[in-house]
């Protein structure tokens, strides 16, 4: 009687979802660990010596919190108040560490003793060997050779914090191709090993843990606006690559209905070449790295190479929380180009005196627009979500060429 | 009873373990492919377990990789893989498991892949990263049908999932050998052979054990604890291997009857 087929209904949908988006499409062998992982996340939620830990590590060690700064001389030359959330100025030079320090205070509590993470810009990865060399555990992180090359300085960074760079040379060598990598690696050593996630992307639990890590962006930011604007912003805006700094600013401010959400994609060298990174302006719903989102793909569901100037943004998936929220239109998603991005960090550097990362400067890319919407009465609050020391090089280059 | 299920029993029957061949669509083209199946057959296969590539395979190693790129750089699609599952039924009755990644599948509309399949003569689905809790869209339509699905138990699964597993499965179970990706060199096939003998008692279905069985030697210390066998990655290899498509075909066959030699109970 073993082959009669016993056709009991498969288990509902796991939770992790936001509308239909979201879920853990992943290996059989991942399953067991991303359980441990919501498990040791929800009971660090209820436990206030976790939580003291955190807050004091991002406190004393990542500088936080960060300034809200009121941009004078950029608010003249755009004609609206835009108001500055400093995480260029967090530890490591970018907000990716308000989720690493997070991500690996909860491996140390589940036990794990190697920590893996893939990197696009390289910010992650340094985010990550970070809270590593503080915790003292062995690291070792996925790139993709293209982002070798062309984000050298943080490379040697990791290298520096102890940390073993893999080059990835599979497909379109890129951040993409890293996660593969990653993903690879942790099928094969789940036991032992935590997979940092660098953005609000992958197989539940991973969208809503980085969310909740970065959430602080928003929560400090909504505070230091009434108090010192004394209102909120008309206007949120942040780039999108995964979409974990966005998540972050939007997380304070999702239930003030006033207050208007703006994520920047990449658009590459144009929507209109095909060459870009803005799935949620232009994908489809698919299934990439875990989780159902907007993803760039054929009419054969291959998924397609992304085309950024920044590597932080060079990803044709993204978190399906943005998905849900474009669906449900309370926040839109535009996107801009390598050129435009680049006449923004050049603005900011000329008016602010401030030399911002390449995926940032897609969000100053798209305030031009913003202001002119909204006008001179506008309080518009962008994420600074890092610096652009690692970026000279790319932008130096690309200056020379463009004459 | 289903193709598959049959392959198995009749296998059983012959008191040894049923053979599982992995075969990468369109590697080196689809023309070749069909060629492959017959021949894989011809030679012993009980059961072919037909790759649909994608361009993100996150559960294979280089080799089931490479492949995937080659079909993809070919041009192959999922609709094209169906094509020659129809163009193969001509030829020979070896049931033809799917065996891929989701996004395509959803792309294709999964009802209409399950119509589709089922026209084209394939006989069931199994999708690496398709876990129970999210494959009630496949896993329903393919039933309606009569097609199998194919569920995966890894050394990692707890009890529990392993019983979600049992329910959600048609015909049988596909054991992966070890935390790991296609192609790896297993640790100890003898003592994860007995885990997957264990789980098959325990659950009174099929138990197929795949991942790092390359060799006959190999496939004689799984073969007497489980019901199925399944050699992917060394399959594979062979064909990037050989100089032509003629030469994949015949070292195919060289390799699965040698492998075939494998199976007895003893
Ligand atoms: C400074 C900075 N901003 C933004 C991003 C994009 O990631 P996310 O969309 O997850 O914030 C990165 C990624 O590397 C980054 O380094």
């Amino acid at each position: 009687m073993r082959y009669v087929p016993r056709l009991m209904q498969p288990p509902e949908p796991v939770s992790g979802r936001y509308g239909p988006y979201g879920g853990r499409y992943v290996a059989e062998t991942l399953m067991p660990a991303l359980d441990e992982l919501t498990h040791a996340y929800e009971e660090s939620q209820g436990d206030p010596a976790f939580q003291a830990e955190l807050g004091s590590l991002l406190h004393h060690y990542a500088g936080r919190e960060t300034p809200t700064y009121f941009a004078s001389r950029l608010s003249e030359e755009l004609g609206s108040r835009i108001w500055l959330k400093r995480e260029d100025l967090c530890h490591t030079g970018a907000h990716k560490v308000n989720n690493t320090i997070g991500q690996i205070l909860l491996a140390k509590r589940m036990g794990k003793t190697r920590i893996i993470a893939e990197t696009g810009a390289g910010q992650h990865g340094v985010a990550t060997a970070t809270a590593c060399a503080l915790m003292g555990l062995p690291c070792e992180v996925y790139m993709g050779a293209e982002d070798v090359r062309r984000q050298a300085p943080n490379v040697r960074r990791m290298e520096l914090l102890g940390a073993e760079v893999h080059s990835v040379t599979s497909g379109s060598a890129t951040l993409k191709d890293a996660m593969n990598e990653a993903l690879r690696d942790w099928v094969t050593n789940v036991r032992t090993t935590h997979y940092c996630v660098g953005s609000v992307a992958g197989p539940h639990p991973y969208p809503l843990i980085v969310r909740d890590f970065q959430a602080v962006i928003g929560q400090e930011a909504r505070a230091q606006m009434l108090e010192q604007a004394g209102r909120l912003p008309d206007a949120v805006v942040a780039c999108v690559g995964g979409g974990s700094n966005a998540m972050g600013i939007f997380a304070g401010f999702i239930d003030d209905e006033s207050v208007r959400l703006i994520g920047v994609e990449a658009a590459g060298e144009g929507i209109e070449t095909g060459r870009h990174a803005a799935p949620l302006c232009e994908g489809d719903v698919g299934v990439l790295h875990g989780a159902k989102s907007y993803v760039l793909q054929t009419p054969d569901g291959q998924i397609k190479e992304a085309h950024s100037i920044s590597a932080g943004l060079d990803y044709p998936g993204v978190g399906p929380e943005h998905a849900w929220l474009k669906d449900i239109g309370r926040a839109t998603y535009v996107s801009v180009t390598d050129d435009a991005a680049l006449d923004a960090f050049q603005q900011l550097c000329r008016t602010e005196g401030i030399i911002p990362a390449l995926e940032t400067s897609h969000a100053f890319a798209y305030l031009p627009a913003v202001a002119k919407e909204l006008g001179s009465d506008a309080d518009i609050l962008v994420c600074l979500s890092g610096r652009g020391d690692k970026d000279l090089e790319t932008v130096l280059q690309k200056l020379k060429e463009r004459g | 009873m289903g193709r598959i299920a049959h392959a198995f029993e009749n296998a059983r029957n012959e008191n040894r373990a049923a053979l599982v061949i992995y075969l990468c669509a369109g590697d080196p083209d689809l023309s070749t492919t069909a060629d492959l199946v017959v021949a894989a057959a011809e030679s012993g296969a009980d059961v072919i377990e037909l790759g649909v590539p994608f361009s993100d395979p996150t559960a294979d190693g280089p080799a089931i990789q490479r492949a995937a790129e080659r079909s993809l750089a070919g041009g192959t699609t999922l609709a094209k893989v169906l094509d020659t599952v129809s163009a193969i039924r001509g030829r020979t009755d070896v049931p033809i498991l799917l065996f891929g990644y989701y996004n395509p599948i959803l792309s294709y509309g999964e009802q209409k892949l399950v119509d589709d399949a089922a026209q084209s003569g394939a006989d069931g689905f199994l999708v690496v990263n398709l876990p129970p809790e999210e494959s009630a869209g496949l896993r329903g339509p393919a039933v309606d049908k009569g097609l199998d699905f194919v569920p995966l138990v890894a050394p990692t699964s707890n009890p529990e999932r392993i019983a979600q597993a049992a329910s959600a499965a048609t015909s049988f179970i596909y054991y992966v050998s070890m935390t790991g990706v296609t192609g790896s060199k297993a640790a100890d096939l003898a003592s994860a052979s007995e885990r997957a003998g264990a789980l098959q008692r325990e659950l009174g279905r099929p138990v197929a054990i795949g991942f790092g069985i390359k060799t006959k030697e190999d496939v004689s210390t799984v073969a007497p604890h489980v019901d199925g066998v399944v050699v992917g990655s060394a399959v594979v290899r062979t064909i990037e291997d050989a100089a032509s498509p003629d030469e994949a075909v015949a070292s195919v066959r060289a390799l699965v009857s040698e492998l075939a030699q494998g199976l007895g109970r003893r």
